[in-house]
């Protein structure tokens, strides 16, 4: 594995981060299997989407607009096929290809370790995704989904805060400098 | 990726990844009345081009037919114009037999309503040869049992006489003719007076007195006196009447189409008939005697 680095562009530099042999892959799967069986026992919980948010961690983190999409994809196939036979494969794929893009172009032009940046940009990333599956569903599938409500509003919310505190548990996983 | 900016390898990564899940995506969704997502799209992707495609061969096509491939019409024109023509002459060829089926068929049914009259049919075959006498040459002669001063009537009425008989022709004087004669009487007065020819297309009726009344119209039939007709026949209708002196100046327009006989019957007869009153032509039967009989015997 590759040590961290550094890109400088004008007066700032930003660092890029690499990850414990398995810790992409761990946490991804990890993420994958809580969405999955956290809901069975607390409803609400269903609220969150970790996968998302593992997404935008490394997304932010690797800084890398292709790998960031290419990891987008896997976690979106992913959750797709244990979603059931009502999610077709490539709806959370699409999703989350496109904020695996944005969170690594974003996050190799700013400082995303903020707790206050990553709250926002999670919020923000939360929205997109939504909006994506929306369009997906309505151009695709055909099924009218509301634009806007108070379910996505109170998801952005939520995992915009569960965001700030399970990026710092996952910046434990990254090398040091 | 060959040949593009490090700055859009990302952009186009994401476009194909993207891509490839909405035709992932494609492949999954069926909708409810037109199949799976990806059939429709790839239809309507297609059909634009199959539709474009299509007219566009079209007017190619017709464009090289109606203006470059004319290679052969000329030739089919001729040939098609060859068979028009001959069409045209198999139409007319089969117009002029069912005429004459139709005239034979007229002529039959006159037989059989004076079936104790004997008679033969005749077809005309020629005409005189100069203006000076109004004869016509039939194709039966002294073999058909025809003599010299035997009528010649038409189901229209009277003709004129046989005035030469050879074996297998014989030669009619015409009733228009200066030397023809026949006896005649108005149908309505009972005016009995001699109907000859003028060399005209119009008759004459000799020795009517002025005081006697004729009208224009009236019919003029044979009164049996001269011995050839039988009385009765249709000879014409009065055309023109004008006082002469002493006697009326009367021309009679003949019943018979003396000028376009085809098919006559002559009466095989040198004695004083007497025909039926019913005399009138009737309508052709399907009886018709067969195309192929070069002469119509109604004997």
């Amino acid at each position: 594995m590759y040590d961290a680095y550094e890109i400088r562009g004008g007066e700032t530099h930003i660092e890029v981060h690499k990850f414990r042999a398995g810790a992409i892959i761990i946490a991804t799967l990890l993420a994958l299997v809580i969405q999955a069986w956290f809901p069975l026992h607390l409803t609400r919980a269903a609220i969150l989407d970790l996968p998302l948010l593992v997404t935008i961690y490394f997304g932010l983190s690797r800084r890398n607009p292709s790998t960031g999409l290419l990891l987008g994809m896997a976690i979106g196939l992913l959750q797709d096929s244990l979603s059931g036979p009502t999610v077709p494969l490539g709806l959370y794929g699409i999703a989350k290809t496109i904020i695996g893009y944005l969170a690594s172009s974003i996050g190799a032009r700013l400082d995303t370790e903020h707790p206050l940046a990553r709250f926002a940009l999670t919020a923000g990333f939360f929205v997109v995704h939504q909006g994506v599956i929306v369009l997906t569903r309505r151009i695709l599938l055909g099924q009218p989904e509301p634009w806007f409500n108070l379910h996505l509003a109170a998801g952005a919310l939520v995992n915009a805060v569960v965001a700030v505190f399970l990026f710092l548990l996952l910046d434990r996983l990254r090398k040091p400098l | 990726m060959v040949g593009v900016p490090s700055r859009h390898k990302s952009l186009v990564l994401l476009a194909g990844v993207i891509l490839l899940q909405v035709l992932l995506l494609a492949v999954q969704i069926k909708r409810d009345s037109q199949g799976r997502l990806i059939r429709v799209w790839t239809v309507g992707a297609v059909s634009p081009f199959e539709r474009a495609g299509s007219y566009g061969f079209g007017w190619f096509r017709d464009v090289w037919r109606h203006y470059f491939a004319l290679r052969n019409t000329t030739i089919d024109n001729e040939q098609l114009r060859r068979e028009n023509e001959a069409l045209k002459l198999q139409i007319a060829q089969l117009q002029g037999k069912a005429a004459e089926a139709d005239r034979l068929a007229v002529l039959l049914n006159f037989r059989k309503n004076h079936g104790d009259v004997p008679m033969v049919g005749a077809r005309v075959i020629g005409t005189s040869a100069g203006s000076a006498s109004q004869t016509i040459q039939l194709d039966r002669g002294e073999r058909d049992g025809i003599r010299r001063d035997m009528g010649v009537i038409t189901p229209d009425g009277v003709v004129g006489k046989i005035v030469e008989a050879y074996p297998n022709t014989s030669q009619v004087l015409l009733l228009t003719d200066k030397e023809s004669a026949v006896g005649a009487m108005l149908a309505d007065s009972r005016i009995q007076s001699p109907v000859g020819g003028a060399g005209e297309p119009l008759l004459t009726m000799k020795y009517v007195p002025n005081d006697d009344t004729v009208n224009l119209g009236e019919r003029v039939i044979t009164s049996g006196l001269d011995r050839i007709f039988p009385r009765d026949l249709p000879v014409g209708t009065i055309a023109v009447i004008k006082p002469g002196n002493p006697f009326k100046e009367i021309r009679i327009k003949p019943a018979a189409n003396l000028e376009r006989l085809e098919e006559v019957l002559v009466l095989l007869t040198l004695h004083p008939l007497e025909m039926k009153k019913d005399a009138e032509p009737s309508s052709p039967q399907p009886a018709v005697p067969p195309a192929s009989n070069p002469s119509p015997v109604v004997r």
